[in-house]
């Protein structure tokens, strides 16, 4: 048997730094403050996309190398003499010592997704500055420690899940209000994320069309791989991209068919169509749909990320707003309400700070890590790739004419729904953009409107179709256009397929603890009846979404990113308290500042939500506000008649609740926590449900690059093993 | 060339690392080294379907 030492060891003597890397670092350095500080200085100035671009790969850098390193050795302490569960527990299923490469391919699939894509171009109303600065600093003092922290604990637990750690390390009190919080923000997410893809594909045959054969593509993948070719994944995903290209370019044609009428559909079809999906996709085995259309999913995810820092880097774009619009300072934008403080802190969560990747990172992550050290590549590095998926569709936002933006993304309500009323409206937010300009728009990429496309996908592929075709040229406009809502609704339709089912094995659990044969996966009449609550749950609140006259994104994404931080709140509480419980208090302000700061921006949201006498920005205000008016017999605009002042009254009510009782969940949680913070303290350390050490075997390089050490050790030890096996 | 041919098996071995198909070659190759029968690809694929089905996986935001 082998007994050759892993490769790093915590405390162990510090390298010394190279003339080299002093200068590459240094480099490094140079090139993000540069950008930096033309960023900072540029005013009223053209000002190239790539500033942004630069600065951001350059923090990463450094953050990566000095700041990650830092926490994995000083803060955690990861030891590589310690055999991950992986190596401990090793089945061949979900435990199962993974190459750090692939599981970093495979973590990034699960964390990526639309999140990144729309946040950052929904706050690109408060000008490129604020969007950016967020992105990158919150990605690594947060989002990106949050992500490698939690991995890290569920790892040293045997992969438990954040509602299990949280339950056992800070309390049942606690822990039950996570679980429930985790549940009703995954129902948000799932219907704001729904939202998105009904806003992009409504009155769009061409759009239907091509998503709409996704579902037929993957089916055949699935059977494909069933039955004709089992196991051959990368020639079955082959088949079904090329698949993917040849919908978008047919749906081009549908438009002058007979088939373009019938697939003109309205916001509430096709949310009558999503539900009906939803539920279908649930029950299905996996095979079938659900595993097909996520290979699918991950190869555009590659392939799109790849082509956007290409195409950045080739058409070298100019921003097209502000540094910082007057909608950041006064409040008044009409994309969201509110000012820069606290919003765009909670419009841009993904890329930024995610709860919802807390949930990846203690789910199936921990228990393929073949060594402690690669926490930081897989949980650090991982964020920072999302986070540059952010920064690129906040630059795609920013560099589409303003005019045009402002036309997309404010609700109907206000732009009026024509050409001409919404350059109009425009007009009084200080643009000039002429109808002609947005019908042409439109036409350029076959649409047969843009205006009030609010949601944020349209938006991003109108920016991305203008950057490819600098880019690459060829006067594909809207093909790109179109490519881009394909990829961006096949994220979205694979979380909810995924999401609806993690949903429905949650309930299914938790009510199995009362009923047990209710817990039985596998049995019909559960499996159905729990996704069926599922499904009306977040299908009730695609339906409030989609019918609200004030606007559904406008309405529901602040929602959306307060829960997706609150659930961020309540993954650092842990890690706060996992800090103390180990002893570790000189290191706590690592998890802790990030937790005050998403603490302060999430609860003074949450409070100008339910609190705010601003009808614009407070629920309940909102609500009283076309109460009032409707018991005096007014119509208050936008509604248009009685029922849709009802509509209001009651959709801003349920928002508010839904707001308060999120704040409240992550409350109970912040307070159970803070006594065992409090015990901690006094007694130095508690003991929490770490598995013991069990001395490791496996030999395996730390990071992304293996040095010339890490290979020789990594043959020696296959040697070794080659012989043992062979003994 | 050589380092053409190097990237080119690096692409693919990642791909087909990332997509478990190689693990149906690690499957095999224990199989002969423990003297075992390995079982038909078909049912060794739907025995991993089978696992996936009940082990769902988040796909975030």
């Amino acid at each position: 048997m082998a007994t050759t030492t892993p490769v790093r060891r915590p405390g162990g003597p510090r390298r010394r730094p190279t003339p080299a890397g002093v200068a590459i670092w240094g480099g490094i350095a140079l090139v993000g403050a540069v950008c930096w500080t033309v960023l900072a200085l540029s005013r009223g100035e053209e000002v190239s996309a790539l500033w942004i671009l630069f600065a951001a790969l350059a923090s990463y850098a450094i953050a990566y190398r000095f700041y990650a390193r830092f926490i994995a050795d000083r803060v955690l302490q990861v030891d590589d003499s310690r055999a991950t569960p992986a190596e401990r527990l090793e089945n061949g299923q979900d435990f199962d010592v993974t190459d750090r490469r692939v599981l970093f391919g495979h973590h990034f699939a699960a964390i990526a997704g639309a999140g990144p894509l729309v946040g950052p171009v929904l706050a690109a109303q408060m000008g490129y500055l604020p969007g950016t600065i967020w992105i990158i600093v919150g990605v690594i003092l947060a989002g990106a420690v949050q992500d490698m922290m939690v991995l890290f604990f569920s790892m040293r637990r045997d992969g438990k899940s954040l509602g299990q750690m949280v339950r056992e390390e800070i309390g049942v009190v606690g822990g039950t209000a996570a679980l429930i919080a985790v549940f009703a923000i995954m129902i948000i997410i799932l219907a704001v994320l729904a939202l998105v893809v009904v806003n992009a594909l409504a009155e769009s045959p061409w759009g239907v069309f091509s998503i709409g054969l996704t579902i037929p593509i993957a089916l055949f993948m699935g059977f494909y791989l069933r039955y004709l070719r089992p196991g051959r994944v990368s020639e079955t995903t082959a088949i079904g991209v090329a698949l993917l290209l040849a919908a978008i370019i047919v749906g081009g044609w549908i438009d002058d068919t007979g088939l373009g009428d019938t697939l003109t559909l309205s916001h509430e079809t096709l949310t009558i169509c999503l539900i009906v999906y939803g539920f279908v996709a649930s029950v299905l085995p996996v095979w079938m749909l659900l595993t097909p259309r996520d290979y699918l999913s991950t190869f555009m995810k590659v392939g799109v990320i790849v082509l956007l820092a290409v195409g950045l880097v080739l058409a070298r774009p100019v921003l097209q707003n502000d540094d910082i619009t007057s909608f950041a300072m006064d409040g008044d934008g009409p994309v969201f309400a509110g000012k820069l403080f606290p919003f765009v802190f909670i419009t841009i969560a993904c890329g930024a700070l995610s709860g919802f990747h807390a949930l990846i990172a203690s789910g199936t992550t921990p228990k393929m890590i073949a060594k402690e050290s690669h926490v930081r590549m897989i949980g650090y590095g991982g964020m920072l790739m999302e986070s540059f998926v952010a920064i690129s569709a906040l630059i795609a936002a920013c560099v589409i004419d303003q005019g045009l933006y402002f036309a997309m993304n404010s609700p109907a309500g206000a732009t009026g729904g024509t050409a001409s009323s919404a350059a109009e409206f425009v007009g009084t937010l200080g643009f000039t953009l002429s109808p002609d300009t947005l019908t042409q728009a439109a036409a350029a990429v076959q649409e047969p409107t843009l205006v009030s496309r609010t949601g944020g996908a349209p938006t991003l592929a109108v920016g991305i179709s203008q950057i490819f075709s600098d880019a690459f040229g060829g006067g594909l406009a809207a093909f790109w256009y179109h490519f881009s809502i394909m990829f961006e609704a096949l994220f979205i339709l694979t979380a909810v397929d995924a999401g609806t089912r993690v949903g429905r094995f949650m309930l299914q659990d938790t009510i199995g603890n009362v009923w047990h044969r209710f817990g039985d996966t596998s049995w019909k009449p559960a499996a159905w009846s729990a996704s069926a609550i599922v499904v009306a749950a977040w299908g009730y609140m695609l339906y409030v979404g989609v019918t609200d006259p004030l606007g559904g994104i406008n309405q529901l994404f602040p929602l959306f990113g307060i829960s997706n931080q609150l659930l961020a709140a309540i993954a650092l509480c842990l890690c706060v308290t996992l800090m103390l419980k180990h002893g570790k208090a000189r290191w706590v302000w690592v998890p802790l500042v990030p937790l005050v700061w998403d603490l302060v921006t999430t609860m003074t949201a949450s409070w100008q939500k339910v609190f705010s006498d601003n009808p614009a920005i407070g629920y309940f205000a909102q609500a009283d506000r076309y109460r009032e008016a409707r018991d005096a017999g007014q119509v208050l605009a936008p509604a248009k008649d009685g029922g849709q002042m009802d509509q209001i009254i009651t959709n801003s009510t349920t928002n508010g609740v839904l707001q308060l009782t999120f704040a409240i969940l992550v409350i109970v949680v912040v307070a159970n926590a803070v006594l065992v913070w409090i015990r901690a303290i006094r007694a130095g350390g508690l003991p929490t449900t770490e598995v013991p050490a069990v001395p490791s075997h496996v030999v395996a390089p730390a990071d992304f690059f293996a040095t010339a050490d890490e290979k020789a050790a990594v043959r020696e030890w296959e040697q070794s093993r080659l012989t043992g096996s062979r003994r | 060339m050589t380092a053409l041919a190097r990237a080119w098996r690096g692409v693919r071995w990642y791909v087909r690392e990332l997509t478990g198909e190689a693990r149906w070659d690690e499957y095999v190759e224990r199989c002969a080294r423990d003297d075992v029968v390995p079982m038909s690809r078909r049912a060794w694929e739907r025995h991993r379907a089978d696992a996936k089905e009940h082990d769902p996986q988040a796909r975030c935001c």
